[in-house]
């Protein structure tokens, strides 16, 4: 606002100091031996900054959950957006009610807690014998994020003009004509929007690997997170290079690219 | 199909494949675990049909009143303290000056961590030997700062967790909507002379009244889903001090492998999702159902 805003203020400079202390503790004690930690407290400075908490985490398969991750992100939006772009499509050009009605369905499904179905989403992975699979955690979560991604395209998609899908028409152009050479290419802001916020949640999905997968040549980066600091509980600067590790790539994104990202975060909600 | 290129517009058959998959892996299991809550099932081999067998011993669960109060004071609890926070903090850091923009920079950082990873820094803080809970204890008359072992303290200390965790997705709403408020009626406001705090409650409330509809909801929903981070945090505990609902259904389900008591406990979530989800679709969606309308 225009002129100082002094309770706004208070509260911003509260705030960042509760954000900031675990966030400076997070990276800090990462660079301090156990021993200095043990020693100095929780706060004290890496004044003699170490790399070697890094190398114990890449030395317990860290490198392996990463790539799994990877794997299951892509994965992920791949089919999440390609499932979605042309349902966004439909939603907001077709005339058919059972469109509309199915949009609907998906709609409250939003909002509906993943956790509520997950003992039938465990017995339907185990007769499909996908169990202790990457593709056991791919599959519901493409479901379970489809209605998000469908929202956010369809918004993006009522953005343009219907001028041009007639004139399209007009020059004898079918949907699928259409598809390619007018809503691909302007639905782009949308797709990365869309493709943001589904890739954060597969990146950072918890729920779906701990219930599905087992082995550890399975593991994701969060299972992996946890079971580290099962086996080096006590050993928190290396937990805490492990969090720093899982945290890096989606920090460089963050970086490079804050306000897609944000504007992924709010995807549907932030009209 | 045969109908499509006279009209140019796509058929039902464009959306048949997304229609398709969710009913298949998202609402055919919402169904499913209704009907899971009629049979005893241990993970493995087939579920048997038992009748009303899981809803008695549901009746007779003497944890399930305690779930659900906890989820109730957690949802509650972090709703009011959230809004109050990221209400403030979003109408601030919608401000367009370049200090703001760095610190909101670092506030929304907490947006990336997975659950996993916000649950085991906050571990190691909350430790009462080595963590900052040792020293922070004493200032808050918790003496020796075990905050998370103590039954009556560790449900405080995993809502101080979950709101950490989500102040920054609301403050962001909040944010994204303070922008949109036309900067005339802050002038006119100025003009008529009213002050900060009038202008506060007579424009910007007001103003962001569909996005505390929304953030509100969000949070009200997703408490129903804090699970993962008291599963790593406290796993329920001490005893069963912090064991919310969603967390009782998943110990039920995946820890003492009744799956079937587990599924009626998922079917009471998928009760209040529902028809808090009904809700939402209400105040987000049904305004965007109606413009799809519009624009045919």
């Amino acid at each position: 606002m225009r002129r100082l805003n002094l309770p706004g203020g208070t509260a911003a400079a509260l705030w960042l100091v509760v954000v900031a202390v675990p966030l400076y503790y997070v990276i800090g004690s990462s660079l301090r031996t156990q021993a200095d930690y043990l020693d100095a407290g929780p706060l004290a400075p890496p004044s003699d900054p170490v790399l070697s908490n890094y190398g114990t985490v890449f030395a317990s398969g860290f490198g392996h959950y990463l790539l799994n991750n990877v794997l299951v992100t892509v994965a992920v939006v791949a089919m999440t957006l390609g499932l979605a772009m042309p349902a966004a499509y439909a939603i907001v050009r077709s005339r058919s009610r059972l469109v509309s009605a199915g949009f609907s369905v998906m709609l409250m499904g939003l909002a509906i807690p993943a956790q509520a179905a997950i003992i039938p989403v465990y017995l339907i992975i185990t007769r499909l014998h996908l169990y202790d699979t990457l593709a056991a955690i791919v599959l519901p979560s493409v479901a379970f994020g489809l209605p998000m991604a469908i929202l956010v395209l369809s918004s993006t998609l009522r953005d343009i003009p219907a001028e041009l899908y007639e004139a399209m028409t007009v020059d004898g152009a079918g949907p699928p004509r259409v598809f390619t050479s007018l809503v691909l290419p302007l639905t782009r802001p949308g797709l990365i929007t869309a493709g943001i916020y589904t890739a954060l949640g597969a990146w950072n999905g918890f729920l779906f690997p701990l219930v599905l997968t087992q082995s550890d040549s399975q593991r994701t980066l969060t299972l992996g997170l946890w079971n580290f600091q099962g086996q080096h509980g006590i050993d928190v600067p290396a937990t805490m290079a492990a969090v720093v590790l899982s945290l890096l790539p989606l920090l460089g994104a963050y970086l490079a690219g804050r306000r897609h990202l944000l504007s992924g975060l709010t995807a549907g909600f932030g009209k | 199909m045969a109908r499509e290129p006279r009209s140019g517009r796509p058929g039902l058959v464009w959306a048949v494949p997304a229609l398709v998959y969710f009913a298949a892996l998202a609402l055919f299991p919402m169904i499913l675990v209704v009907g899971l809550s009629f049979c005893s099932w241990n993970g493995l081999g087939d579920p048997q049909w038992i009748g009303l067998g899981n809803w008695r011993k549901l009746a007779s669960d003497p944890q399930l009143g305690s779930s659900l109060w906890l989820s109730l004071e957690t949802g509650v609890v972090t709703w009011l303290v959230q809004t109050a926070i990221c209400l403030p903090l979003g109408v601030w850091s919608a401000g367009r000056q370049r200090s703001r923009a760095v610190v909101s920079t670092m506030f929304f950082v907490p947006l990336l961590m997975s659950s996993a990873a916000i649950a085991l820094v906050f571990s190691a803080l909350l430790d009462p030997n080595f963590g900052l809970a040792g020293l922070l204890g004493p200032w808050l008359g918790v003496d020796d700062g075990n905050f998370i072992g103590s039954p009556g303290l560790a449900i405080w200390a995993v809502m101080f967790v979950i709101t950490w965790q989500f102040v920054p997705f609301h403050t962001l709403l909040y944010q994204a909507a303070t922008r949109q408020i036309p900067v005339v009626l802050y002038e006119a406001a100025t003009l008529d002379g009213a002050g900060r705090w009038r202008q506060f409650f007579s424009i910007t409330v007001p103003q962001l009244r569909n996005s505390i509809v929304t953030s509100s909801v969000l949070m009200l929903v997703g408490s129903l889903t804090y699970f993962d981070i008291v599963l790593l945090l406290t796993s329920g505990g001490p005893g069963t001090a912090t064991r919310t609902l969603p967390l009782h259904m998943y110990l039920t389900g995946f820890s003492s492998f009744d799956m079937g008591l587990g599924s009626a406990l998922a079917t009471l979530l998928l009760i209040a999702g529902t028809a808090l989800s009904l809700l939402v679709v209400r105040v987000t969606g049904f305004r965007r159902m109606a413009s799809v309308r519009e624009g045919l």
